[in-house]
């Protein structure tokens, strides 16, 4: 079984974001760039597939020199191999395009990608990817049994969950719940050790192009002072939330 | 040219963002000088013909077999091929579970762009140009499609639905879905009565502070009297305290309601990118250094097995006269 897990390199959760004084981009000083927490627990399932199937894991970047430590520590946690697609990621498109050309060469029974990046929040790579190679597509997936060329499958919706079945090959975007918080692999001495002997190839973008454009950044307006009510007038609390905020 | 709207209903039922939807698209047709349209996809319950009141012309009814169950592909081509009858160069999406796993389909089959995220309407139509959270609500960003068409996927509570004068006409549709790559829904658990959390107005939420799932017993009596759904931090539902689809942040849902009541939550930074773009938040913390008092507009400085009780009296003292 060959499985792919996509992988979105992003600011860590702690970040304080700031951009460039022309307001045209992120600024990068200073930020410390991780595996995106969602694609975390692709890569953990992806893992036991290999410990328990034998899977042989793939992990896969789209873009620019800096992205490479993030594959590394991905090489570290147990994937076998790693691909950079030499290109800056724009647009979700365009990065579901990039992978769907490396998907298409390489033949993957299942694609693991995030439910969402957590920078710029699109949620589109891996829906697009799954139509582009026209495969089933399960998003929000929280559980996942794989069963020969079949799986079991759970994903969250609204106020609830949906079990379904799918045939390989497919496309997830997964999320916790595909393996528990505790469950998370960490890189250890040896994994780091032998990531860097792991092949981490890269290779030359397809041609495609961007359907959208980024505009200026802004950070949202600051938050007026908090008005603090005593804890024995919960009446007054209830007044403010009824006639200055209108919230009830 | 015009504007078509996904209108998503749950087990035959639609919602406020159904008609939030409806409002979206009303608006970006006005916007761009068009009809706006929708489309259903089932059987609902409720009287389609109530778009009219949200501004829309027409109503295309998909009934076919085939799209039972909801499948990402199947649905993202269902409504694509009524895009391309109407003609539609804007499709507009509420950002639910369901309308966030189908609008990636429906995008590549109409080679548009995918505009995500939005929290406005559009800023303008010529480049379409929107407003997008970015960074877990920690900024914002003006996107552009630089395609002939796009998909717009709004947040859920972004806009408020409007009503005007009117009367939707209903038609039946069909579409050809047979050749979708698709999965087989076997089970669809959702509990009944509950709002969730996306969509919910007012949300009344716990954390580490609250001791245990024993405890929280008060805070759905205080969830009950606002109408509000609940939620929990991150460390709540990994303990499981509290259900994982409760769990609100960078790393859970992401929410904008119009009022959060954090309780015994410290305000943590990863906490706050999912809550941080609501209206107005009260925070309910014994500590009066918590980070949270940072980010709300309203705060309490005591033990939450007090405060929250007494602010339960004190909403339903208010409701019984108002
Ligand atoms: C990669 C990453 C992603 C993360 N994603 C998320 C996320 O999506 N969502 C999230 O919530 N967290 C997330 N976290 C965790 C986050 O950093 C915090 O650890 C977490 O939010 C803390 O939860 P808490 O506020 O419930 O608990 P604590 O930090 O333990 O806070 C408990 C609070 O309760 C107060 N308290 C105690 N007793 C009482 C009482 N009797 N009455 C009133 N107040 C009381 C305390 O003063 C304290 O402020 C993430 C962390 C990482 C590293
Ligand atoms: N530049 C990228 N390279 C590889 N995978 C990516 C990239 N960007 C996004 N992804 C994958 O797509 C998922 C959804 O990302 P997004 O659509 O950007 O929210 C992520 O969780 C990753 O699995």
């Amino acid at each position: 079984m060959k499985v792919l897990v996509c992988i979105s390199h992003v600011p860590d959760t702690t970040t304080k974001i700031k951009f460039t004084d022309d307001n045209s981009a992120l600024d990068k000083e200073g930020v410390q760039f991780v595996i995106n927490p969602y694609d975390e627990f692709g890569l953990t399932r992806a893992v036991w597939l290999k410990e328990k199937e034998g899977a042989e894991v793939t992990v896969l970047t789209v873009g620019g020199a800096e992205v490479e430590p993030t594959l590394r520590k991905a090489l570290a946690i147990g994937a076998d191999n790693a691909i950079r697609v030499d290109q800056e990621a724009v647009d979700g498109f365009q990065v579901a395009k990039q992978i769907a050309a490396v998907a298409e060469a390489e033949q993957y029974d299942l694609i693991i990608a995030g439910r969402e990046s957590i920078d710029y929040n699109g949620g589109q790579v891996g829906g697009m990817l799954a139509a582009l190679l026209q495969q089933p597509f399960i998003n929000a997936c929280v559980g996942m049994e794989v069963e020969g060329d079949k799986a079991e499958l759970t994903r969250e919706i609204d106020g609830g969950k949906e079990k379904l079945s799918a045939q390989m090959p497919f496309v997830i975007g997964g999320q916790k719940g595909l393996v528990e918080e505790s469950d998370l692999k960490i890189p250890n001495m040896r994994g780091i050790m032998q990531a860097r002997k792991k092949p981490l190839d890269v290779r030359q973008p397809a041609e495609v192009e961007a359907r959208t454009k980024v505009g200026t950044f802004e950070k949202p307006a600051p938050k007026g002072d908090v008005k603090m009510v005593d804890a024995e007038n919960m009446d007054e609390l209830v007044r403010l939330l009824h006639e200055e905020a209108k919230a009830l | 040219m015009s504007v078509l709207v996904y209108l998503e209903n749950w087990d035959g039922n639609f919602k406020k963002t159904t008609w939030e939807a409806a409002t979206y698209a009303a608006k970006t047709a006005e916007m761009l000088g068009t009809e706006a349209y929708g489309v259903s996809i089932g059987q609902p319950e409720e009287d389609l013909a109530q778009a009219g009141n949200y501004g829309l012309k027409e109503v295309i009814e998909l009934k076919d077999e085939a799209l039972k169950s909801f499948d990402a592909n199947a649905y993202g081509q269902a409504v694509a091929q009524v895009a391309q009858e109407k003609e539609a160069t804007t499709v507009i999406i509420s950002g639910t579970f369901n309308g966030k796993a189908l609008a990636p389909a429906l995008t590549v089959a109409l080679e548009a762009a995918l505009l995500t995220n939005v929290t406005q309407l559009p800023k303008s139509t010529e480049p379409f140009t929107v407003r997008r959270s970015v960074f877990s609500s920690k900024g914002f960003n003006e996107l552009s499609s630089q395609a002939d068409k796009q998909v717009v996927v709004f947040v859920p509570n972004s806009i408020a639905p409007e009503k005007v004068e009117g009367s939707a006409s209903l038609s039946e549709g069909s579409a050809q879905v047979g050749d979708a790559p698709r999965v087989e829904v076997k089970e669809v658990d959702r509990v009944k009565g509950q709002i969730p959390l996306p969509e919910a107005e007012r949300v009344v939420s716990g954390g580490r502070g609250l001791k245990g799932p024993e405890n929280w017993d008060m805070l759905e009596e205080l969830a009950e009297v606002l109408d509000a759904g609940t939620a929990c931090s991150k460390p709540v539902s990994d303990m499981e305290w509290r259900p994982h689809a409760e769990h609100v942040g960078q790393t859970g849902i992401a929410i904008k309601p119009d009022l959060y009541v954090a309780i015994g939550i410290s305000g943590a930074i990863q906490h706050l990118a999912g809550v941080s773009a609501s209206k107005t938040i009260v925070a309910i913390n014994n500590d009066p250094e918590a980070p949270f008092f940072k980010a709300a507009d309203y705060g309490v400085v005591g033990d939450a097995f007090e405060v929250v009780p007494r602010l339960t009296e004190a909403v339903k003292e208010f409701k019984a006269q108002n």
